[in-house]
């Protein structure tokens, strides 16, 4: 039996997950950043990412943001060939400033949030979402 | 905390005896020791809560040998930490003397002789005795299970888990949470859940997999000696990844620490006096969850299968860890008042199956449920020279006969066998029984695979497989150990990141190193992929020992491992 690499992988432990080193940040990571905040210095705090620790599905990963008092959050999948995820802007009479959705990751990477505060500052957070072919909880 | 001064009662009469003696002659001096059930069960409670904790039963309902870990290495934090200290020095940190009672159930080494003089363990007849001798003193303490009950056992495949859903009734379990209790499929689950169980099934971190709605009970409320009780239960967080997900397409899991932040504060504003987590998260994950969300009174751990004399205390919380295939009950008694647990007493109670009397109407329960398959359970299938085991986190005897089975029975250069931490051991010189086969292969995706990988996709597969059980954060580990090899030698550094850490591949027959573009013929069982065709590994196994009639396995010696 001659198997493709992918039937191969899901055969060796795990749900057919087709790339799982970790996949680093590029260049157009900092690109993406750096257009959304003109430059400005982030901090931390002000900010949840809400995202599993291992995805369960890499093909379609949730994950939500919870900024109170944001204009705008940014999210990037840092190692995603494209990392742009979303831009989710909030009017002034939205009732709260989060937002929900399902991601594609192509392998265990940081989901990168930015929020644009009302004063203009900014803030931000990441988690790792580990991609993995797993099959041996014991 | 004097649980320690308690549970080793039992073993300090034995070491007076035993004190000057050569390691290795125990087991004659063991059975001269008496060990009593009244020793055993002594316990001067406290307080006004009872709990009482069984985990990790695998579906043993008779008792077994079963040999703790040699190798159970800590990353990170947990490094050096309990549980991850095993043999003389696991004794020396718990004050353990050596060819004591505690040594043989709690730590390897020796364990052969020291088996031969103490008797099996475990045996659900066994722990009812227990149980039934805890409720005298307190009628209304609680009993609960922390999953991984309705497989690993002959009986429980053939009658998709019915066996342990009638016995765990008749032993009037409380509550419960799940892990491989999944791997029946979600239909029988729900079948169980809703129309069997005599007690709920929790799971806050339970969720629709499309809704992103909790699919189970989170808790439950119980008043016990005017005290309100909260039981929080948490199943196996990496349910869809470890195991099949597509025998329960629709229901995601996941740590959720948030989500029992939230829970913690709901049952404490339902005047919850005491909160108790009966979890399958595995110890390092319930130590991280300990420290992040404050208010939990004690984690009653499961998962990793530890067993440890006394609690760890991580801020306020007390975590408990009560083994695993029915060798130990937990008892801990809580003083609660005015709101808040004042004072905890714990003891670990092994359950020696020659020293305590079975109940008498669980055996014979226990005895009907097994009678339809008494004589596939006992035909003799070969003959052990080897102590054959399986705990460990890199090789175990058991799996290496397994490999071995895979490679001949299969014609494979390369075999695989899960990390899995159930299966029963065996002493040199035992038959091995149809039983004992299907005691370290019993479940619902047994097929054995025979299929080509490059060497770059072995390479993948087993730093996929180091990184789930030593990533140095708990929340990104799965909780098995790693994946057994046969044919196939390495060398792994524990503290390199995913990647790196595995190095050396080699295969064994030509001493060769694996080449990353060559092929190679892989045989393994236990995929997670639907529709996955081969023989079941327990026939494969069979047909292997059969054919050899008795099995020796000489000591893996091609796993090289650094870091620690």
């Amino acid at each position: 039996m001659n198997l493709s690499r992918r039937e191969a992988l899901a055969l060796g432990l795990g749900a057919g997950v087709m790339a799982f080193l970790p996949f680093r940040a590029t260049a157009a990571v900092e690109d993406d950043i750096a257009a959304f905040t003109g430059g400005a210095a982030t901090t931390e705090g002000g900010l949840t990412l809400t995202a599993p620790e291992i995805a369960e599905n890499g093909n379609t990963v949730p994950i939500s943001v919870d900024a109170p008092g944001a204009v705008s959050v940014l999210v990037l999948a840092a190692g995603n060939p494209n990392p742009g995820v979303a831009t989710f802007n909030f009017g002034p009479l939205a009732a709260s400033q989060s937002a929900s959705t399902r991601i594609r990751l192509a392998g265990t990477q940081d989901v990168v949030a930015i929020a644009k505060m009302a004063d203009g500052s900014f803030v931000k957070a990441s988690q790792t979402v580990k991609v993995t072919i797993g099959g041996c909880g014991g | 905390m004097i649980s320690r001064r308690d549970f080793l009662q039992a073993s300090m009469a034995a070491s007076a005896i035993v004190g000057a003696s050569g390691f290795g002659n125990w087991a004659r001096l063991a059975a001269q020791q008496t060990l009593s059930q009244d020793q055993l069960l002594e316990f001067d409670g406290i307080g006004n809560v009872t709990l009482m904790h069984i985990t990790d039963i695998h579906a043993q309902l008779k008792p077994i040998w079963f040999r703790e870990p040699e190798i159970n290495l800590g990353v990170g934090a947990a490094k050096g930490n309990p549980p991850h200290v095993t043999g003389a020095d696991f004794r020396r940190m718990y004050g353990i003397e050596d060819g004591s009672a505690s040594h043989y159930a709690l730590s390897y080494g020796d364990f052969t002789s020291l088996a031969r003089g103490y008797g099996k363990m475990g045996g659900l007849d066994r722990v009812a005795t227990v149980l039934s001798a805890i409720r005298s003193d307190r009628p209304d303490a609680l009993l609960l299970d922390g999953g991984d009950t309705w497989q690993g056992s002959y009986t429980a495949l053939k009658t998709d888990g019915q066996d342990m859903v009638n016995v765990m009734n008749a032993l009037k379990v409380d509550a419960m949470t799940s892990h491989w209790e999944f791997t029946l499929g979600i239909d029988r689950v729900t079948e169980i859940v809703e129309n069997e169980l005599n007690f709920p099934f929790l799971g806050a971190n339970i969720f629709d997999a499309v809704w992103d709605e909790p699919a189970y009970e989170p808790y439950k409320m119980f008043e016990r000696g005017g005290v309100q009780i909260a039981v929080i239960g948490q199943a196996f967080p990496y349910m869809p990844i470890a195991n099949p997900g597509w025998m329960f397409p629709d229901l995601s899991f996941g740590i959720r620490q948030d989500r029992m932040a939230e829970m913690v504060a709901e049952v404490r504003a339902k005047g919850a006096e005491c909160v108790v987590l009966l979890s399958h998260n595995g110890f390092d994950v319930d130590k991280k969850l300990a420290a992040d969300v404050p208010g939990i009174d004690v984690i009653l751990t499961g998962h990793t299968h530890d067993a440890l004399p006394e609690p760890v205390l991580v801020g306020k919380t007390h975590l408990i860890a009560t083994g695993s295939h029915g060798k130990f009950v937990s008892r801990i008694d809580l003083d609660v008042r005015d709101g808040e647990v004042k004072e905890i007493k714990h003891k670990l109670i092994p359950i020696f199956s020659d020293v305590i009397t079975p109940d008498a109407e669980i055996a014979s329960l226990i005895d009907a449920e097994r009678a339809p398959f008494d004589a596939a359970l006992s035909e003799v299938i070969g003959k052990t020279d080897s102590l054959l085991y399986r705990r460990g986190n890199f090789n175990g005897t058991w799996d290496d006969l397994i490999c071995d089975a895979l490679l001949e029975e299969r014609e494979a250069d390369i075999a695989l066998s899960p990390g899995f931490r159930w299966g029963a051991s065996l002493l040199p010189g035992d038959d091995i029984r149809r039983e004992d086969i299907f005691n370290a292969t019993a479940m619902s995706y047994p097929a054995a695979y025979r299929s080509e990988m490059t060497g770059e996709m072995l390479h993948l597969i087993m730093e996929d497989v180091a990184d789930n059980l030593f990533n140095p954060d708990p929340y990104y580990q799965q909780g098995g150990d790693m994946v057994r090899v046969g044919g196939m030698g390495y060398r792994i550094d524990i503290n390199k990141p995913q990647g790196s850490r595995i190095t050396e591949m080699t295969l064994l027959k030509t001493g060769e190193l694996i080449d990353p573009a060559k092929s190679y013929v892989v045989s393994g069982w236990a995929s997670v992929n639907e529709g996955t065709e081969g023989p079941a590994i327990w026939d494969v196994v069979e047909s292997y020992i059969s054919r050899k009639g008795t099995v020796s396995v000489t000591p893996n010696t091609s796993v090289k491992v650094d870091g620690v």
